[in-house]
């Protein structure tokens, strides 16, 4: 499989996971380099990291914020955030 | 979220109550909100009443994000003539991210980057964390060249003869993430048209450039800048 194929399945991969449907309309012929960029689940380690989410079960008790915090520490990356809290104050 | 009524209440009149508030309601941000209180609608799409307990009731409610259930529970009470409030509430799905084998806890991410750093072991990290991509799974999407990620990585919009492909769901004005052939997220985007159009445009803007993801200098620069020569 061609870099573009595996990308698109990976695409497509993530999707159905997430449960929907990618249809896709094909505009135009196209190749990608190998020299640059990579494949987002061959990526190093460490890019990964800075590139990454974690689907995380927050505990009740600490806010968002601080959790935040702590992996922001615990991964020791400059910059960390979330998604949305369900109350004003959580 | 579970909700506890400040009465006994047959559970026909719950059915009848829970089903009012499916669709579009009102609600005006609490007194401590970070956001502007003035009234605003929001969808509920699904109420599902999966169990009532003496005065305890558990419900499953889909809805738009910034809805409040805290006052979800205490309107339905109102309503019910006899007053509840929340008591508990979890988040059991958002976006592409729900309750599946990618939930972790902060304790297994300690100890998969523990092991990491201890060993080099990856292979629990890379379970834990997702790719940046996971998080935009669940939108419309459009595939970019790669001489057209330079510029979007940079900020610029993008125009229709970057586009390799799109997804049949792109509308005007939706959030778009645009990625490379590859499958890498390069930025996220407002469609200017919909897919339809820009499966037929060989030139002018289709997305407006919201929020880069991308590195700048991961894909080479395509465009002419005044000193090159």
């Amino acid at each position: 499989m061609g870099l573009e194929d595996r990308g698109i399945a990976f695409l497509n991969r993530i999707a159905e996971k997430a449960g929907y449907m990618n249809e896709w309309v094909k505009v135009r012929e196209a190749e990608t380099s190998p020299d640059y960029g990579t494949l987002p689940y061959e990526r190093k380690i460490e890019d990964h990291i800075n590139h990454g989410v974690i689907n995380l079960d927050k505990p009740p008790g600490p806010t968002s914020h601080e959790v935040v915090a702590w992996v922001k520490r615990i991964f020791n990356v400059p910059r960390a955030g979330h998604g949305g809290t369900l109350e004003p104050r959580s | 979220m579970v909700a506890q009524l400040h009465e006994n209440v047959p559970r026909s009149r719950i059915e009848e109550v829970v089903e009012l508030f499916k669709g579009r309601i009102y609600q005006k941000p609490p007194v401590r909100s970070s956001v502007k209180r003035v009234i605003r609608t929001k969808t509920i799409y699904d109420i599902e009443i999966v169990d009532v307990q003496d005065k305890y009731l558990l419900l499953r409610v889909v809805c738009d994000p910034g809805t409040y259930m805290r006052k979800l529970a205490h309107d339905i009470g109102l309503v019910l003539g006899i007053g509840a409030h929340m008591r508990e509430l979890r988040r059991t799905r958002t976006g592409p991210f729900r309750e599946d084998d990618t939930l972790t806890t902060l304790q297994e991410v300690s100890e998969a980057v523990y092991l990491w750093k201890t060993s080099g072991n990856e292979k629990y990290l890379r379970k834990i964390v997702l790719p940046v991509e996971v998080s935009t799974a669940h939108l419309p999407k459009i595939i970019i060249l790669d001489t057209a990620v330079g510029a979007v990585a940079h900020g610029a919009d993008l125009a229709a003869p970057g586009v390799a492909m799109l997804t049949k769901n792109v509308e005007v004005d939706n959030t778009v993430a645009m990625y490379t052939l590859k499958g890498e997220l390069v930025a996220l985007g407002k469609a200017l048209r919909s897919a339809e159009e820009i499966a037929k445009m060989d030139k002018g803007l289709v997305a407006k450039t919201t929020r880069v993801i991308m590195p700048r200098n991961v894909y080479p620069k395509t465009w002419k800048t005044k000193n090159a020569n």
